[in-house]
């Protein structure tokens, strides 16, 4: 039995018009334990909306998402979650930001060893000198490296990561990403990780299994794409390797499968940063 | 000449109004002139903390008793405003029930509720507190809810991811993202309070600023009438800023 179980969800909005306005549709996805599993897609066809599901954020309309066993009826205790927009508290210090989040966890667990746990998160993103430091005073990498602290300050089982390289830049972006594979393999235990992403190179970088996201509306999810490339990984090798050619033709093929009639109409562009099918579809521009 | 420029304009915009007055006061024979003013009400000036009657005191003394009048009103609109500013913050449902009654009492003058405020205590000194409390605690509630509604949905995200407990939510996340919003409905609170002090003390009589404007017309004394405007002004300005102060800090965080 797979540690994530999800088995046909739907899920619709009420527009502002009065109509309904379907996301998701019919959507299953098996995680196996310790797997990194990344959810493909353009923005706005609804992997935030999935994610949410998953992590128990939002309820789905029908159909049913299972963690461990365990039916999904809110926030798991053994689940962290990293936003793209970091979402520290500014009035906090990073480690009082990390701390919160140790202490909720485990509120029967003196402060100072709160402190101390917080203190060992932020050591391990190389943030030992920046403890007292506010989010203000942060660049954007080290803020999600805080937020990536905090997620693994509470030694979780889940892991579930929305976007959460998207704000950074390119450079900064691959240090952080290599922070979070270190982070998730030298876990006490192994990390179920789920994340969403619009960009193929980061999840070939970073996952066992891509999961495309065929835009709808509503969405549903094309057959996971296994990626079995020997790691540590780094993004200059992927650039050049044969087998991470083949995924990424994969991936491409099935997402801009997907788009079918949009895409005939765009010349598609390989750029090596933003991927072509992806950037087709994208409905909102940063 | 930037810097002078910063403290010359304000100056002419003074001495221009100084300049008014004095013709004012050659037209209107009761008006005392600007220097008349002064050597009439210099003694209150110059011997700020003497005490030679009930309301005839130096001009600090007098704004002492104000102040504390206000403190206390304030104190007491600010304690119950800011509670209920976070109750109508989370809650539509409560909002629902009182926000039409409370559109309702918000125009209401300090003037009508003094009154009232003497039926219910009997005496002067706790219904210009109920006074002053009632008026001024609405920009409490209105900038409290506000702050409470601003707060960004990710901060709520956090306190779900988290799994913050309720005390946690609100001390952690609640209280700090709406702090600047209630310095706000306290600085305009505040204001509304040092309002409401002078007529309070003009219908009860009591000692202070108002009271002694109040007393001084009657005596028709008119100089010592815009001693106490001169006065009620400035009081009132400093108070604003000062609030602007803490104000800024916060909202620098």
């Amino acid at each position: 039995m797979a540690f994530i179980e999800v088995s046909g969800i739907s899920k619709s909005f009420a527009a502002a018009n009065g109509t309904v306005r379907p996301v998701l549709r019919d959507v299953s996805l098996n995680v196996e334990r310790g797997a990194f599993a990344s959810i493909v897609g353009a923005m706005g066809s609804g992997k935030s909306t999935l994610l949410s599901i998953l992590a128990g954020l939002t309820s789905a309309d029908s159909g049913s998402v299972a963690v461990g066993g365990e039916t999904v009826r809110g926030v798991r205790s053994d689940a962290s979650f990293v936003f793209q927009n970091y979402s520290l508290l500014p009035w906090f210090t990073a480690l009082e930001n990390v701390r919160l989040a140790v202490g909720a966890a485990n509120p029967a667990l003196a402060r100072e060893a709160q402190v101390a746990q917080a203190r060992r998160a932020l050591e391990q993103v190389g943030l030992g000198n920046a403890l007292n430091r506010r989010p203000g005073q942060l660049s954007g990498g080290m803020r999600q490296r805080v937020a990536i602290a905090r997620a693994f300050a509470t030694n979780p089982e889940v892991l579930f990561l929305d976007e959460p390289f998207g704000a950074l830049d390119a450079m900064t972006r691959e240090t952080v990403q290599q922070d979070l594979v270190r982070l998730c393999s030298s876990a006490e235990r192994p990390v179920t990780t789920v994340m969403i992403t619009n960009s193929v190179e980061e999840a070939i970088l970073l996952s066992d299994w891509i999961i495309p996201m065929l835009p709808g509306p509503p969405a549903t999810l094309g057959a996971p794409i296994s990626v079995q490339l020997a790691r540590p990984r780094s993004v200059a090798q992927l650039a050049h390797e044969e087998d991470a050619t083949h995924v990424r033709a994969h991936v491409i093929a099935t997402l801009t499968a997907a788009l079918g009639g949009r895409a005939r109409r765009m010349p598609v562009k390989a750029d090596e940063d933003t991927v072509a099918p992806v950037a087709l579809a994208t409905e909102e521009s940063r | 000449m930037k810097r002078v420029m910063h403290l010359m304009l304000p100056t002419v915009g003074l001495g221009l109004a100084l300049l008014v007055w004095w013709a004012a006061s050659l037209k209107v024979p009761d008006l005392p002139s600007p220097v008349r003013t002064w050597e009439e009400s210099k003694i209150y000036i110059l011997e700020p903390f003497v005490k030679r009657g009930e309301t005839d005191q130096g001009i600090a003394l007098l704004a002492y008793y104000s102040l504390m009048r206000v403190a206390q009103g304030f104190l007491l609109g600010a304690v119950i405003g800011t509670p209920v500013g976070f109750l109508f913050g989370v809650s539509p449902l409560i909002t629902r029930m009182f926000d039409p009654l409370m559109q309702v009492m918000r125009p209401i003058s300090p003037l009508a509720w003094l009154p009232l405020g003497l039926v219910l205590f009997q005496k002067s000194e706790p219904a210009a507190l109920f006074a002053i409390a009632v008026c001024s605690m609405w920009p409490t509630i209105i900038n409290t809810m506000m702050g409470v509604r601003a707060i960004p949905q990710d901060y709520w995200n956090v306190a779900k991811v988290l799994r913050l407990s309720r005390t946690t939510t609100f001390l952690k996340i609640i209280v700090p993202a709406t702090l600047p919003y209630m310095f706000t409905g306290y600085r305009l609170s505040l204001g509304i309070a040092w309002l409401v002090i002078v007529a309070s003390e003009m219908l009860t009589g009591t000692p202070g600023v108002g009271g002694f404007l109040w007393q001084e017309y009657n005596s028709l004394i008119y100089a010592h009438i815009l001693l106490a405007i001169v006065t009620i002004g400035v009081i009132g300005f400093v108070l604003d800023r000062l609030m602007g102060l803490a104000e800024a800090r916060l909202r620098a965080v």
